[in-house]
């Protein structure tokens, strides 16, 4: 599926009358099959943008069509995996991994084993009784990832899915993942601050500004066959992108600076004037 | 240990209930000994009159207290996720949570008469808003991001409801159930003190009637440790249970 993004912008509301404006003029194109990834300092509205998309936020202004739909709501065609693992507390692991087949109206048999071939790909064959609070942060997201995938949804969106992971696990999932989309053919957009997993999975990649937030840069990755960490052809865009992120991370450290000063003055206004 | 050092503290509390009672201070029709108490009670067992009052009782809150808990937790529900009826009902019903129940009586007998209704009507208001208000709270702080995630797996309508926002609020409920039965319970003993035949609401009364202190007693200590039995039994078993698995505990 197509996802084709225009001129979108969203605000949000900070403390009373302040605005932020999270995104601003958007406008991108993911091709059928693309593995696009959202890259960009803390802050800068990726979460938001992929909320976007999955149709759970409205954008404030523009216009975002799916194979030339509009968006008018979430749907299980788009799969989530949210940053935090957001899996249900009062169901098990298995229960959790079928709730979206179960709302599919498939039948128990056919849930428990598409629900077990998932989580052991994601190496939780184990913990299918368990609950989510008994499990570790990297397990939840695991699980969460289990979730998305069972649906088989044609669009997968992932915000930052592995960041909690160790680095093996996060090694072999990436591998796994890799190998998910060069089978399928999914459209998957995914959120990362991480550049070299950036570059490892993705053939699309969009780099962000913040304040607003912007796509300052879109670099190209087309290259066939299975990619490795360390790969030459990955670490020269790795440096391209590199350079245009560590110019962003720098302007936001100086706004923060700048910014930190006013609010430091109001408060002390503030509070002189109820000390008289 | 705990039951030990509970059983120690109770022998201990008899004896000394006993003790003040050979030193006569006040009349013994007045001030009964345990072991008179004692006996009322297995008479009263005996001859099946207290537990004819405790099934009478027991009947009438179940179906005031399982009624409540029908209109309880839908209303709950609604208010908590309609924001019309969050600003019309909503503050009605914390009102109404504040006016003990028994002050629904005189009402009740007017329009049902000195009869069961009157004391089921009771006993629905005395847990009704209890449920109600706990229901509303629970739903109202379901993580939003439960909904969005719901929603992404294609939960819709009704199913969010039930699949989502129903066990997401359920501890919340509990807790409100279960403040609710003890509502329930006291409202159940007024509205028997006052209103209408049998119950041990009534039996208590009659005991006064009779100038029998044995019975009055022990029926205090039949309606407390019922009371007590319930709470622990079913209440804080239950909730703790739930607490446990949502990984609240
Ligand atoms: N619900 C909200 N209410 C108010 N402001 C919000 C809300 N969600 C996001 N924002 C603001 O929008 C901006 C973008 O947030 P967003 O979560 O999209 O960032 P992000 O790029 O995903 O960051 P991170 O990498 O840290 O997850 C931030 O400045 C944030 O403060
Ligand atoms: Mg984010």
């Amino acid at each position: 599926m197509k996802v084709a993004i225009t001129k979108v912008g969203k605000d949000f509301k900070q403390n009373g009358s302040d605005k932020i404006r999270a995104l601003d003029e958007i406008t991108l194109t993911i091709q059928e099959g693309d593995f696009a990834c959202l890259l960009g300092p803390s802050g800068c509205g990726k979460s938001t943008l992929l909320n976007i998309i999955a149709g759970l936020d409205v954008p404030d202004q523009g216009t975002l069509t799916i194979d030339g739909q509009e968006i008018t709501g979430a749907g299980p065609e788009r799969g989530m995996v949210f940053q935090e693992a957001a899996l249900f507390p009062w169901l098990t692991v298995r229960q959790n991994v079928e709730f979206g087949l179960k709302m599919a109206g498939i039948g128990k048999k056919e849930r428990h084993e598409k629900a077990l071939h998932y989580l052991q790909m994601v190496h939780l064959g184990r913990f299918t009784e368990s609950y989510p609070h008994q499990l570790s942060g990297g397990m939840k997201q695991r699980v969460a990832i289990a979730r998305a995938l069972v649906m088989d949804p044609k669009i997968l969106l992932m915000d930052e899915p592995f960041a909690a992971l160790d680095a093996q696990t996060r090694s072999i999932l990436h591998t796994e993942l890799q190998e998910i989309w060069s089978k399928t053919g999914k459209t998957i957009i995914f959120v990362t601050h991480n550049v070299s997993e950036a570059v490892l999975l993705g053939n699309h990649i969009f780099v962000f500004s913040s304040r607003p937030g912007r796509i300052k840069k879109d670099f190209r990755l087309d290259f066939q066959g299975p990619r490795s960490e360390g790969d030459s052809r990955l670490l020269a865009t790795q440096k391209q992108i590199m350079k245009v992120l560590r110019e962003e991370i720098e302007k936001v450290a100086r706004e923060e600076l700048e910014q930190g000063a006013v609010p430091l003055t109001k408060t002390v206004l503030s509070s002189s004037r109820f000390g008289t | 240990m705990v039951v030990l050092k509970k059983i120690v503290f109770f022998a201990f509390l008899v004896g000394l209930w006993e003790i003040m009672f050979r030193l006569a201070i006040w009349n013994p029709v007045m001030f009964p000994s345990p072991f008179s108490v004692w006996e009322t009670m297995v008479q009263g067992f005996r001859d099946g009159s207290f537990p004819v009052a405790i099934g009478v009782s027991m009947k009438r809150i179940l179906v005031g207290y399982i009624i409540s808990i029908l209109i309880g937790i839908p209303l709950g529900i609604l208010v908590g996720r309609v924001k019309l009826l969050d600003e019309t009902v909503g503050s009605i019903i914390l009102g109404l949570q504040t006016l003990p129940s028994i002050c629904w009586l005189p009402l009740a007998i007017l329009w049902f008469g000195l009869s069961e209704k009157s004391i089921i009507f009771i006993v629905i208001i005395g847990a009704l808003f209890s449920i109600a208000l706990a229901t509303e709270a629970g739903v109202k702080n379901v993580p939003p991001l439960y909904l969005r995630a719901a929603s992404t797996l294609g939960a819709r309508g009704m199913a969010l409801y039930i699949q989502i926002i129903l066990p997401a609020a359920l501890p919340s409920i509990i807790t409100g159930m279960k403040l609710g039965w003890s509502f329930a319970w006291r409202s159940l003993m007024a509205g028997e003190l006052l209103a209408s035949g049998l119950g041990l609401g009534y039996v208590l009364m009659m005991g006064r009637d009779l100038a029998d202190m044995s019975q009055v007693i022990a029926v205090m200590i039949i309606i407390a440790l019922l009371g007590l039995l319930i709470d622990r039994l079913v209440f804080a078993r239950l909730e703790q249970g739930i607490r446990r698995r949502w990984g609240l505990a």
